[in-house]
């Protein structure tokens, strides 16, 4: 024997590494309960008491069987319905151009369709006001048809603008998903093109287009950054709920709207959790990539429409840049600087900006680390059983539940008198946990999806060969989902400077944010002001995007060297 | 290595496994599983798909914990310490070699202590497994073969007392896997490092293995060295799932006979059967001999050719015998043999099936 049996001293005990990777479980777990959990458990408190605090049963729930009730709630699903037959179908000839032909630029079209992800939904209204609005460049068009933008036409036109993208990447990935092997079967055996879009297309994403219409439906109903701006007299709940707390402080009645809007969205999400599983299922392992073929009519056709939707949505963008820059729309239209003068106007200033830039720098920071962490429990550790599940469970839950209701929560919850997390109220800090927190179930699906293609035996491995899991983690699973880690911070720093609606309730003069600001701007009447704040959002979200691009090319060249063959 | 014949739960074994069992809902994957596993012995887990090695294996790794039973090593009692707790070093058939590390990092990754030494043990390891020159390449950039051994070199880093080895070999062309077989057999001897492995290729187990532990639905059917197993299986299933098998119906006669259709068979002298039992005659392919012309004798039979089938080194016939019932058998024959014989299609042919070659089977146990 060649080898000496030499003993490889200085293990680590297994258990030692289980206790520490159960407290750490634990503590993922524990952030969820105080910053998720334990607010919504706060807000349905709420909806059971009445302004004085004191306990009235269903008291509020009177509310709901009001004809004040019953007309915003009409108004919501007007539009929401409106809304999703709308941009739905538009988003699916957008993703099946995108995705089936063969039509020029394909990857330009794609980033150009998502930048309404890089907008606060305040913006489209904004725009929607300088085009068609009382000075409107194009008011007669809507003055011909005898119908007003204040009101549900507006409210439809902006959310277009803002769920066109969510809709877009979902009904990509279905469309993706497709298999050759179906169309040259349906080919083969002699089915004609309407045939196999009825036989084959149709049944492949009909899940996309259900996940896609209920995203859609749920993102207008809970959505109040269109409607504040452009929805006149045409109150939705969305909007009410913010002026029953804001203007009237009847926390009770704003807790109840809250928990109405929670319904319909806990009600899409679990029709989607189910849809997805069997979309999953659809999924065979040996399916063909389609590969779609030169067909010019068709081609130019799907060239025609992308160009018209990017235009329309660069046009939705450039009327606020342009406003931004323009002395007197539409009367002076000579160039000025004047509107970025911030600090000489009510809404915040630039320390609005300035927050909105720590907001987003820490969300995506602390939710880089947090959601990674928080998979990485669920994935690939064994320790704490109980404490994975409560991660698994609650990680999703923030998908359901809309920015208002989340930011209800976190007054009832952590404005209470008796909170010892009270010292949070009002800072940068719950801000950031808050942002965190909202958009912590995308995040946490793409931490998941990158680590579960990582081979579940090198834990096992580690295990073996007595390197405790902190080691592998640092050497090995990290460094592999590198990119995904820095999909997620970037995701969370474009939320971060566009999010509106859960921390409307919770920032102070000293912490107000850019998208605060342009709310606060146009309250005030200084659309101009507020345009000018909207596009400095984007173009920061568009600067930040093209400096992680950059630095992500850059890590990734020096650490995924490995990729290489 | 010499396998004892009688193995009992000893405080010696390396590995001792007693009254193991493992249910998965109300499906019982693994039935009181007795093993004891001597210290340098290669012991192969064999058995069909499913049959539930992998989870044997895992337990013994404890990957997943048995619900009954005992797991003892080195006579100390492992069932209810942790993976990192036990001594072992293990090899998936994914490999599981990390991929963004180098092979030098990958074989590296269990050694603790000083980074010269480190690098001393990899470069031992490296050329133990005859691979010196690749140190900083990244998985990748490897062949599957290469990836086997650098995977193989990483669990023996730390020197453990058992390895482990889930169908090592089935990831690899068939070349690759024959030559890796020798390897690992010849470095597992050289190290004299107990070891398991996991398989369902009934070659690879008779090959390597000191002993096959032979598994069906979740119970071992038979445990025993290459040669008991194939030579002297214990039941019709270890028959039938290793190597090929010819059954002959028949009922015992008085004189330590079996008479199958017409024929009378001398049964070998360690059968033990009593007249009027009805049996199964069991002989292995290569155990029929086929002589050139007819001499008589014990045993001998007249046969027809049905077909013949080139199977590389040897020929496998079909064959039919009228005095059985038209009983198919199948017999092989070396190729001198095959060209001494000159054999045509439907040729009535003399066989024997020698009394030693024959084991008799009442239903299921062997006699
Ligand atoms: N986690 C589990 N849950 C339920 N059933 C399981 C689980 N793991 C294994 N089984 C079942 O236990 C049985 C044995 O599985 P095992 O993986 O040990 O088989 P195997 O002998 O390794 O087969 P193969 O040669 O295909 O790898 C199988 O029927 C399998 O379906
Ligand atoms: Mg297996």
């Amino acid at each position: 024997m060649s080898l000496s049996l030499r003993v490889w001293s200085g293990r680590q005990p297994r258990a030692r590494t289980d206790k520490v990777a159960a407290l750490l479980t634990w503590l993922s777990a524990l952030v969820l309960l105080v910053f998720l959990a334990l607010p919504l458990l706060a807000m349905l408190g709420k909806a059971l008491r009445d302004k004085s605090d004191q306990f009235v049963g269903l008291a509020n729930f009177a509310g709901l069987f009001t004809p004040r009730f019953v007309f915003l709630l009409g108004n919501s699903l007007s539009v929401a319905v409106i809304s999703t037959l709308v941009v739905v179908p538009l988003a699916f000839v957008f993703a099946a151009a995108l995705t089936r032909t063969c039509m020029p630029g394909r990857p330009v079209f794609r980033m150009l369709a998502l930048i309404p992800l890089l907008a606060p939904s305040l913006l489209p209204g904004i725009s929607l006001i300088y085009l068609f609005g009382n000075q409107g460049l194009l008011k007669s068009w809507f003055a011909a048809a005898g119908i007003s933008i204040y009101g549900p036409w507006g409210i439809v036109l902006g959310e277009m603008f803002y769920t066109f993208p969510h809709a877009l990447m979902i009904l990509l990935t279905a469309l993706a998903l497709a298999d050759a092997r179906l169309y040259e079967a349906a080919t083969a055996l002699g089915a004609g093109r309407m045939r196999q879009f009825a036989t084959v297309t149709l049944p492949s994403v009909r899940y996309g287009l259900i996940s896609a219409a209920m995203l859609v439906f749920t993102l207008v109903m809970t959505d109040f950054g269109v409607p504040t701006i452009v929805g006149g007299r045409y109150d939705v709940l969305a909007v009410e709920i913010y002026k029953q707390v804001i203007g009237q402080q009847n926390f009770g009645r704003g807790a109840v709207y809250g928990i109405c809007l929670l319904l319909p969205a806990v009600l899409s999400w679990v029709l989607d959790r189910h849809v997805q599983r069997k979309q999953q299922a659809m999924l065979s392992a040996r399916a063909q990539p389609l590969q779609p073929k030169r067909q010019p009519l068709r081609d130019a056709l799907a060239l025609l429409v992308c160009v018209v939707i990017a235009l329309w949505l660069l046009g939705m963008l450039g009327v606020s840049v342009a406003a931004a820059f323009i002395k007197q729309w539409p009367y002076n239209l000579s160039l000025t600087l004047a509107h970025f003068d911030f600090d000489n106007m009510d809404g915040g200033g630039w320390q609005a900006w300035r927050n909105s830039l720590r907001l987003a720098g820490g969300a995506a920071l602390v939710g880089g680390v947090v959601a990674f962490i928080g998979a990485y429990w669920v994935e690939k550790t064994r320790a704490a059983p109980l404490g994975r599940a409560t991660i698994n469970m609650l990680a999703i839950l923030p998908m359901a539940v809309p920015g208002l209701v989340l930011g209800l929560g976190y007054i009832f919850f952590f404005n209470a008198p008796g909170n010892p997390l009270n010292v949070l109220y009002g800072t940068m800090a719950l801000l950031v946990l808050c942002t965190v927190v909202h958009y912590y179930s995308t995040a946490h699906l793409t931490a998941l999806t990158a680590l579960k293609q990582l081979d579940g035996e090198f834990e096992y491995v580690a295990a073996s060969l007595q390197v405790p899991f902190w080691t592998t983690l640092r050497r090995v699973t990290l460094p592999i989902c590198l990119p995904a880690v820095l999909d997620i911070a970037r995701y969370y720093f474009v939320s971060g400077m566009t999010t509106l609606s859960a921390v409307i309730f919770l920032y102070t003069p000293d912490t107000v944010l850019s998208a605060v600001a342009v709310l606060n701007m146009d309250d005030a009447g200084d659309t101009a002001a507020a345009a000018a704040m909207a596009s400095l959002i984007v173009a920061t979200s568009v600067a930040v995007c093209l400096v992680f691009g950059g630095v992500s090319w850059w890590a990734l060249r020096r650490t995924q060297r490995w990729r290489l063959r | 290595m010499k396998a004892d014949p009688v193995i009992h739960l000893t405080q010696t074994a390396a590995l001792g496994l007693g009254g193991i069992s493992k249910r998965f809902g109300s499906f019982s994957a693994l039935r009181d599983i007795e093993l004891a596993v001597h210290k340098g012995e290669f012991v192969c887990l064999l058995g069909p798909s499913g049959c539930g090695k992998t989870t044997l294996l895992r337990i013994i790794a404890g990957l997943d914990s048995a619900d009954t039973g005992r797991i003892t090593m080195h006579g100390k009692d492992v069932t209810h310490l942790p993976p990192a707790k036990r001594d072992y070093g293990i090899v998936f058939q994914s490999y599981a070699l990390f991929p963004n590390l180098t092979v030098t990092q990958n074989i590296a990754y269990g050694l603790k202590g000083r980074r010269q030494d480190q690098r001393q043990r990899v470069t031992e390891l490296l050329s133990l497994i005859d691979l010196a020159g690749i140190e900083d390449r990244y998985p990748n950039q490897l062949s599957g073969g290469q990836q086997q051994r650098v995977a193989l070199a990483r669990a023996l880093a730390t020197s453990p007392g058992l390895l482990l080895l889930d169908e090592p070999l089935s990831a690899l062309d068939a070349r690759v896997r024959e030559h890796l077989r020798r390897e690992i057999r010849s470095l597992q001897q050289r190290l004299g490092i107990t070891t398991i492995m996991v398989t369902h290729d009934q070659e690879e187990a008779l090959t390597m293995a000191d002993r096959i532990v032979v598994m069906n639905h979740g119970v071992i059917e038979q445990i025993g060295t290459p040669e008991d197993i194939y030579a002297r299986p214990q039941s019709r299933f270890v028959a039938e799932f290793v190597g090929r098998a010819n059954w002959l119906p028949g009922v015992v006669e008085a004189g330590h006979c079996v008479r199958t259709g017409d024929v009378s068979l001398q049964l070998p002298d360690s059968a033990a059967v009593k007249t009027g039992d009805a049996v199964q005659l069991f002989i292995r392919p290569e155990a029929i001999s086929i002589e050139a012309r007819w001499q008589g004798g014990r045993n001998a039979v007249l046969a027809q050719l049905i077909s013949q089938e080139l199977l590389g080194g040897f020929c496998r016939l079909t064959l039919s015998v009228p005095a059985m019932g038209n009983l198919n058998l199948i017999a092989d024959v070396s190729r001198p043999t095959l060209a001494q014989l000159r054999l045509d299609q439907g040729q009535r042919l003399p066989l024997t099936l020698s009394p030693a070659a024959l084991r008799v089977f009442t239903d299921e146990a062997a006699a």
